[in-house]
């Protein structure tokens, strides 16, 4: 068994790059993922290995990169798009929802939609405007699309292949604070678990946090902090957002009784609501109190110096968690 | 006071007032009179047989347009895209079009179905309301009808840059080499989508070429609100040839046509065609183009109908009989037949259909969505006996 330490970063790009070799309609498509490897460096070396027929540097028309990705899937080709930040989708919004998300429908079935959009997205890096939102609910929120978002580096790995080998458009989040941050273990030889599932990150019986992205890390710091307080949290790692995988949800909720829900895009209409809808729904009568809603305010993302006062942190998640315990 | 920068003369004097014409750059085979005249860079040679199968051609599409129309006027359709008066537009660049060539439609290109071998019949569902176009795209590289104005030009111009990657542009094999064709009409030509198009074609020097069909009116905007230059000199400004074609001319368009597609094919790149054209019924069959238009421009347009231009040098030059009308007008009344009878057979939908198809395999979540709808469903059998 051979394993190494990667970055979430050196985890998708190490993904891109096995997709590639296993498949050669798998292509790439963006602006600057060519020479630069993307802004973030997620496609570091690709184009020079598998040269700029298969690693396209795009004219910056994000509409145009979706909507060219789109004829090359009906091609029989297996294009991953890359958007270069998250508040940069909407130009390509309409390619997204209108195009991607209906070929299937429309065509009954006859043309399949596999297109991978993957999308850095989520705050804390210090960026100017546009740089920094949590979109996911909107293409959630649509038939037809899948929506997924890893957290950690071997997810990284694991799941940009998933996402890539399956015949429907997939919607795929890169928590981008965590690019670089932490390293983690992998193991290439391990077998992963399906791309469309949640996971059970840490067990505890209190209470159970749910988060995806970059606020399973916060979840996981919270669990830590509980600890020492004596009480005993499990987080769940939703990891896919659309089709949502509950039944470890409920499980775990029919067992705490309590559930607390936390993401970086707003509480308004985003998936916090959902998600309290389906858990009280299905877990109403185990359930001490309300599923609560951790997340960022129903404003613009503010500027950066006050980010830490909007996105959803440890204390604040903390402070959902003992309210739980005050019904 | 230093005098004003000049930038060239001034845009009125270029475009000027609405044309009818289509100016001096027009290519044009067939006059309105029925007239053949020959042009220095596309000119063809066209057999007997091959004018009597174009003149076949728009007949029939002509009928597809009238049948739709009237089934729509009955309730059968709940709304129509008219083609009426561009049937030359459509024939001349569906003919021009190789088995391998892709099409990529907007949802008004009745006639290019046609010319591909898409059932006539299979059209009505979109607007009928059973489908939402319930034929495959690859049976006949065909694409499925594109409500989203421009949004297909796109899609051709990824598709074109696959055929590149798939090696099957400029091999110098006619069988293999292949091309792309987008539709769209003067007011897609205002869309983010059809410029980005653009940009990617040239940049990729991708084998696509633009069809659009310039039918004077978008719903009730005119042209004048879309450019204030012709159209097909918008191509120069993105890097490719742009030509601007008389869209009622069927000769004319099918030349010009061929020609784009074989430059693409031959790895030179996209290029731009502007059909010249005039849309004669509404924008579909729920509009009403007499509150934006007068019927002076209707009935000046009406005397280069691209159907009679054709039938006049067909007559003129004994190249036809009438057995060859009365055989025409017999399978002109066997396709409305076809269409009347299987537009009304059409099978509606089931109600559970809706869950089909919404991915390439069926999610737990739909799959109990569609399990729980069905069951409602069935708790109403028998309460009307």
């Amino acid at each position: 068994m051979s394993t190494q330490k990667i970055t979430l970063a050196k985890g998708l790009n190490m993904g891109l790059r096995k997709a590639m070799e296993d498949d050669d309609k798998v292509l790439l498509m963006g602006e600057d993922v060519g020479k630069l490897g993307g802004v973030f460096r997620i496609t570091d070396g690709l184009q020079k290995d598998f040269g700029e027929d298969r690693v396209i540097d795009s004219p910056l028309a994000e509409s145009g990169i979706v909507g060219t990705a789109v004829g090359m899937a009906l091609r029989g080709y297996r294009p991953v798009v890359e958007i270069q930040f998250d508040g940069f989708v909407y130009p390509a919004y309409d390619q997204i929802v209108c195009q991607v998300a209906k070929y299937t429908y429309r065509s009954q079935g006859k043309v399949k939609m596999p297109i991978v959009i993957r999308i850095p997205f989520g705050g804390g890096i210090g960026a100017v405007e546009h740089h920094s939102e949590s979109p996911e609910a909107q293409f959630a929120h649509t038939p037809g699309l899948k929506v997924v978002a890893c957290s950690n580096p071997v997810d990284g790995y694991w799941m940009i292949q998933q996402a890539i080998a399956h015949d429907d458009p997939v919607i795929f989040l890169e928590p981008k604070r965590q690019y670089h941050a932490d390293k983690a273990e992998l193991d290439e030889s391990a077998t992963p678990e399906p791309l469309f599932t949640s996971r059970v990150v840490r067990p505890g019986s209190d209470a159970t946090v749910l988060a995806y992205g970059p606020t399973v890390k916060t979840a996981l710091k919270c669990a830590e902090a509980a600890e020492s307080e004596g009480r005993s949290l499990e987080v769940i790692d939703l990891r896919t957002l659309s089709p949502l995988d509950m039944a470890p949800v409920y499980e775990s909720v029919r067992r705490t009784g309590r559930c607390v829900v936390t993401h970086e895009a707003h509480v308004n209409l985003g998936m916090g609501a959902e998600l309290a809808a389906r858990v009280t729904e299905q877990c109403f009568y185990s359930l001490e109190a309300p599923v609560l809603r951790v997340g960022a305010f129903d404003t613009p993302y503010p500027p950066s110096r006050i980010e830490e006062e909007y996105l959803p942190d440890l204390d604040r998640v903390l402070d959902a968690v003992d309210r739980t315990f005050t019904f | 006071m230093p005098d004003p920068v000049s930038f060239g003369p001034d845009l009125a004097d270029v475009f000027g007032p609405s044309q009818t014409d289509g100016g001096p750059d027009l290519v044009q085979l067939l006059t309105p009179e029925g007239e053949r005249v020959h042009h220095p860079e596309f000119d063809h040679d066209f057999s007997a047989e091959e004018l009597r199968g174009l003149y076949r051609d728009m007949v029939l599409t002509r009928r597809i347009d009238v049948e739709a129309t009237a089934l729509q006027r009955h309730g059968e359709l709940g709304i129509w895209a008219q083609l009426l008066g561009q049937e030359a537009a459509q024939i001349g660049a569906g003919r021009a079009l190789r088995p391998q060539d892709y099409v990529f439609p907007t949802y008004r290109e009745h006639g290019v179905a046609y010319c591909k071998g898409v059932d006539p019949l299979r059209l009505l569902g979109l607007f009928r309301g059973v489908d939402q176009g319930g034929w495959d795209p690859n049976e006949n590289n065909f694409g499925l009808y594109t409500i989203v104005i421009g949004a297909q030009t796109l899609h051709a111009t990824g598709y074109a840059m696959g055929m590149q990657r798939d090696g099957v542009v400029g091999t110098g094999d006619p069988d293999r080499d292949s091309a792309v064709i987008a539709h769209f009409g003067d007011g897609a030509s205002s869309q983010g989508d059809v410029n980005e198009a653009f940009i990617f074609a040239a940049s990729y020097n991708a084998p696509v070429v633009f069809f659009c069909q310039n039918n004077q009116w978008a719903i009730s905007e005119p042209i004048e609100r879309q450019t204030r230059i012709p159209l097909y000199q918008r191509a120069l400004g993105f890097g490719f040839p742009g030509i601007r074609v008389d869209g009622n001319d069927v000769l004319a368009t099918y030349a010009v046509t061929k020609a784009a597609l074989q430059r693409a094919r031959e790895g030179n790149g996209p290029s731009f065609v502007e059909a010249y054209t005039y849309r004669m019924g509404a924008h579909t069959t729920t509009d009403d183009p007499t509150r934006y238009r007068l019927n002076d421009e209707l009935e000046h347009w009406k005397l280069k109908d691209p159907i009679e231009r054709l039938k006049v040098y067909l007559r003129r030059n004994g190249l036809v009989d009438q057995e060859f009308f009365d055989d025409l007008d017999a399978e002109a009344k066997e396709l409305g037949h076809h269409l009347r009878e299987g537009c009304k057979a059409l099978p509606d939908p089931k109600p559970l259909d809706q869950f089909g198809y919404v991915f390439s395999e069926m999610t737990d979540e739909i799959a109990a969505q569609r399990d729980e709808f069905a069951a409602y469903l069935a708790s109403f059998e028998g309460s009307h006996s």
